[in-house]
């Protein structure tokens, strides 16, 4: 905020004397709405970027028609949607059938708030921060809930109930992998989480304590997955069953924005995954952390920071995995989602709380047994040597798979 | 217990397997063809549109008995006693005069029937195959013209007669506009 | 979107006589025979109305649920009825062709097939081996196109895309095949009484087996690897839907839904025709590797080797084709096809199951009756009694593990 505040006066040195009401909402209303600016066009990418994996997965060519290959079919989409009529089914309510779709993206922007773009680039470093992500997201649950209610549809009402309960069983093994990191930094704050990754690719919570926080990578993306209801756990708004979900009944500017709430979800989720294992925005190899000064000629382009651009790459690869994950995946039965959120998710994430906070607390170090050293490495090691050995066999056994094959077509 | 960890395992595994399909498949080529741009040729039995050459049609109706669902309408009278003789193509001679020939496509099935008992084969199937029209009565083609120029002289004995000229082309894929919707 | 029917609005008045004049008519499509003032309080009846996206064409099936589970179900058939039966007593036999084609319109090789054969077989026709393995070829070739939509849609329906897309793509080399020989891709009139309407083009040989050697190293390993080991679609489907053999038998299921639950019966083994005594094959029965035999994953287990053993037919047929003397396909076609008096019923083992004809000649030109068994049919009936118990996602699943194309049921 301090930040912003030198800002603003340096811009406007008539800002000094203002009232201090008018300063704080310009404050609060500059960061927000530059975040929102460009959150908000994130979807349309998304959008596009998802129909056109989809398609090259397929061996299709996805959009090509709006736009070269199909750039501005998102745009045009949207424009369809706008003009749309809303139709207001009878017997809904009015209210909590608007209000719904407005909850559920409250629910999917705010957490942009605390995620660190920078060293000093985040709108807002609350101390709490991983709680106030978890806290604020739980609102898209209540609005998906309205939306079902709101509906006067009782499978919209099934639906958005199936979906609540989706969400809430996996919230549980999503916040017990949450505290892993928390408890290796000892603060909520993004900010410090992702200061404490500092030093290099091999200081991110990934490739620390090695075999459990990569299984804590997979539980929270998988934990995270079920939580904005995308496939594998796309049940509630699978188009080939029975109930379209809790948004049957939303046309037109509604529907955009249901549609916008879910890929914005993705994004903060992977944003939040990143800045948990990944290392947030610190770069890989220290010295690319700022690039510059580069000299043209007479033109100096002074050092650039380039925090913003590492934490964007990794948040859009793990968006890459999910959209991979649902063209490649079935979708699972309701039953079956709540035993893999039960049964497989929640005792691996306590498992894996117990074990890491045990080895924390070792008074060994500063930052606890020396896990890396002495356990870590090697078994990474032998992991990569097994795998290895596992590549060279399958080449093998490939190789004389397809002589086998080209032995039986006769030429 | 094992049981579970096994079956967590193979849960994560066979993802991962397919997964390593779908990355593959990303950098295949796709197989569409991006259809009015690029329009690649059918082959030559396609059977679409079909055409009828008026000048060679003997007027026997074979075609009519054939169609499964009736959409050839055929109405053939005598020709006049002092007409002048008038052959097909393939030497036979025609006795008919052909009033009326319509074919309706949208009753069309595309079975190929009508054209295998035509004697003269001037009933056949084209690769042509975008003819869509907002009305569908432009679907009714009349094939019965009224300026028809037929052969007046029997093309076998022409063929057969020294010094004669080469046999007429092989019927050509017609244009593309109906004979008179 | 399906519409929904609640007990009170389904009521029995708003249907209502169509035609008042009319006594003993049926009622009104619209309404339920179900005594709706028998319902308990719980119970809903819901539709899935004839447009539905999983229930492979105009199928209507009312559930009537508690809660998400089924207590008894019904289809409505009848959708897509245009008088098969009726038209071929009006067309003579080479008319009938195109009309048979049109009833399993996915699988069109093996309507004609089984006509040609039928009206052969009652006149007394016999054609020549050239005849007999091109039929063959034709038969296996659309057997895997038949096959392929089906396993394709089914993983659709169960929630995984891109399946469908990669065995379509295949599919359409065949129908590339098939168009280069008799000019249709989809509804040939390919096989005459007394012979097939074109020969084969020079190259059909080597395309096809470029084709096959494609789809036997890269498609059908890639479809067991992408989804049918695939753990959730395994945990899906290997439970539901189990039909025991003696229910399979007694309902008279033939084809893959039988050979699911175990009993190895094929017609081109019990009752050979067109020379598939000659080939080597193996019968594809489920095994019940995942759960209890006779699974919806055993059926679709059984559709998916068929493609393989229809590929090995193919090799050893296009070997023979290489080999063999080439006569006239138009050699025994009569001019004027007038079997003589009698009544003859023949079955064939089409990709849905065993397809009967039963034809009536009086000598005339046209039939004096037609009446085919549908083996879709046969597995439609079974459907009530395996979808009581289920879960309502299920039932979308039984429903396309039975592979049933309604033009074939409703002729």
């Amino acid at each position: 905020m301090d930040a912003t505040y030198a800002y603003l006066v340096q811009l406007l040195p008539a800002a000094a004397g203002w009232p201090p009401w008018l300063v704080v909402a310009l404050i609060a209303a500059l960061p927000a709405l530059a975040c929102f600016t460009f959150m908000s066009l994130g979807p349309l990418v998304y959008v596009y970027a998802e129909r056109k994996i989809s398609a090259f997965m397929q061996d299709r060519l996805g959009p090509m028609r709006v736009g070269p290959y199909g750039l501005l079919q998102t745009a045009a989409d949207t424009v369809k949607l706008l003009f749309k009529e809303a139709i207001f089914p009878k017997g809904v309510d009015r209210r909590l059938f608007v209000i719904a779709p407005v909850l559920v993206n409250v629910g999917a922007f705010m957490p942009f708030v605390v995620i660190p773009w920078g060293a000093r680039l985040q709108p807002a470093d609350l101390n709490v921060g991983v709680f106030y992500v978890v806290a604020i997201a739980s609102l898209s649950t209540v609005g998906l809930i309205m939306a079902g209610w709101a509906s006067n549809n009782k499978y919209s009402l099934f639906g958005a109930m199936r979906s609540a309960a989706q969400i809430v069983s996996y919230e549980i093994p999503a916040v017990m992998i949450l505290l892993v990191p928390v408890m290796i930094v000892g603060s909520l704050s993004l900010h410090d989480i992702t200061e404490a990754q500092a030093g290099g690719l091999q200081s991110w919570f990934l490739f620390r304590y090695f075999p459990l926080m990569p299984v804590a990578f997979v539980v929270f993306f998988v934990a995270g997955l079920a939580e904005t209801n995308r496939a594998p756990f796309d049940i509630p708004e699978a188009e080939s069953e029975l109930v379209a979900g809790f948004h049957t009944e939303y046309s037109g500017f509604f529907f955009a924005m249901f549609f916008m709430a879910e890929y914005t979800e993705m994004f903060v989720l992977s944003a939040v995954a990143s800045v948990l294992f990944l290392g947030g925005y610190l770069a890989p190899v220290p010295a690319l952390q700022q690039i510059g000064p580069v000299t043209i000629g007479s033109l100096s382009i002074g050092p650039v920071a380039t925090g913003w651009l590492w934490l964007w790459l990794k948040a859009w690869s793990l968006v890459f995995v999910m959209m991979w994950l649902r063209w490649t995946l079935p979708r699972s039965r309701v039953d079956q989602l709540m035993y893999i959120a039960w049964k497989v998710l929640l005792p691996i994430a306590l498992v894996l709380v117990a074990v890491v906070g045990f080895f924390v607390l070792q008074p060994a170090t500063a930052g606890g047994f020396p896990w890396d050293r002495w356990v870590g490495w090697p078994l990474a090691a032998l992991l990569v040597a097994f795998l290895f050995f596992v590549m060279v066999r399958a080449l093998q056994w490939n190789r004389r798979r397809a002589q086998e094959l080209a032995a039986q077509v006769t030429p | 217990m094992r049981q579970w960890l096994a079956d967590v395992w193979e849960g994560f595994f066979t993802v991962l397997v397919g997964m390593r399909i779908t990355w593959r498949h990303l950098f295949t080529s796709p197989v569409t063809l991006q259809y009015p741009s690029v329009k690649w040729p059918l082959p030559p039995r396609s059977r679409m549109r079909l055409f009828m050459k008026y000048e060679d049609c003997i007027g026997c109706g074979q075609c009519v008995r054939a169609c499964p669902v009736n959409c050839i309408s055929l109405k053939a009278e005598k020709r006049p006693a002092d007409a002048p003789p008038i052959w097909a193509a393939n030497g036979q001679p025609i006795k008919l005069h052909v009033a009326v020939f319509d074919i309706d496509m949208s009753l069309c099935c595309y079975c190929n029937l009508c054209t295998y008992p035509c004697p003269t084969d001037c009933i056949y199937m084209t690769p042509e195959y975008e003819f869509a029209t907002s009305d569908i009565t432009q679907h009714l083609y009349r094939f019965a013209k009224k300026d028809a120029v037929f052969l007046t002289e029997d093309p076998k004995k022409k063929a057969a007669a020294p010094g004669a000229a080469a046999p007429p082309p092989a019927p050509q894929t017609p244009p593309a506009k109906p004979a008179g919707a | 979107m399906p519409s929904e029917t609640t007990a009170r609005e389904a009521g029995r008045g708003e249907g209502g006589p169509v035609d008042p004049a009319w006594p003993g008519q049926p009622e009104a499509v619209g309404t339920s025979d179900w005594d709706q003032d028998g319902l308990d309080t719980d119970e809903m009846i819901v539709n899935m109305g004839p447009q539905h996206p999983a229930t492979h064409g105009v199928l209507r099936v009312e559930l009537r649920t508690d809660g998400e589970v089924v207590r008894a179900a019904r289809p409505h058939i009848g959708y897509l009825h245009r008088c098969f039966e009726k038209h071929c007593e009006n067309v003579d036999y080479p008319g009938v062709m195109p009309y048979t084609d049109r009833m399993d319109y996915v699988a069109a090789m093996g309507n004609t097939l089984g006509f040609a054969l039928t009206v052969e077989k009652l006149s007394g026709i016999e054609v020549s081996p050239y005849v007999q393995t091109i039929r063959v070829v034709m038969a296996e070739l659309q057997r895997i196109a038949s096959h392929a939509v089906a396993v394709g849609t089914y993983t659709m329906d169960i929630g995984a895309f891109t399946p469908f897309l990669h065995l379509l793509r295949d599919r359409e080399k065949i129908l590339d095949l098939f168009e280069w020989t008799c000019g249709a891709r989809l509804l040939y009139n390919y096989n005459w009484v007394g012979g097939v309407s074109h020969d084969l083009p020079d190259g059909f040989v080597r395309a096809t087996r470029d084709l096959l050697r494609e789809f036997d190293s890269v498609t059908f390993p890639e479809l067991l690897d992408l989804i049918i080991h695939n753990r959730i679609f395994v945990r899906r489907l290997s439970h539901v839907g189990v039909c025991r053999p003696e229910l399979a038998i007694s309902y008279d299921l033939t084809g893959p839904n039988l050979r699911g639950s175990g009993p190895a019966r094929d017609l081109r083994k019990d009752a050979p025709y067109s020379g598939y005594e000659t080939y080597d094959f193996d019968v594809c029965v489920g095994k019940g590797q995942y759960g209890p035999l006779g699974s919806c994953f055993d059926r679709n287990w059984v559709r998916t080797v068929e493609m393989r053993e229809s590929s090995k037919i193919l090799h050893q047929a296009l070997d023979r084709l290489e080999k063999m003397e080439r006569t006239d396909v138009h050699e025994k076609v009569p001019k004027r096809v007038k079997p003589p008096k009698g009544e003859i019923y023949f079955r064939t083992e089409a990709p849905r199951g065993q397809l009967g004809y039963y034809l009536v000649s009086d000598g005339n030109v046209n039939p004096y009756r037609v009446k085919v068994k549908s083996p879709c049919f046969t597995a439609m009936s079974v459907f009530h009694h395996l979808a009581k118990g289920m879960m309502i996602a299920d039932v979308i699943a039984l429903i396309g593990s039975l592979d049933i194309v309604l033009g074939e049921i409703d002729r």
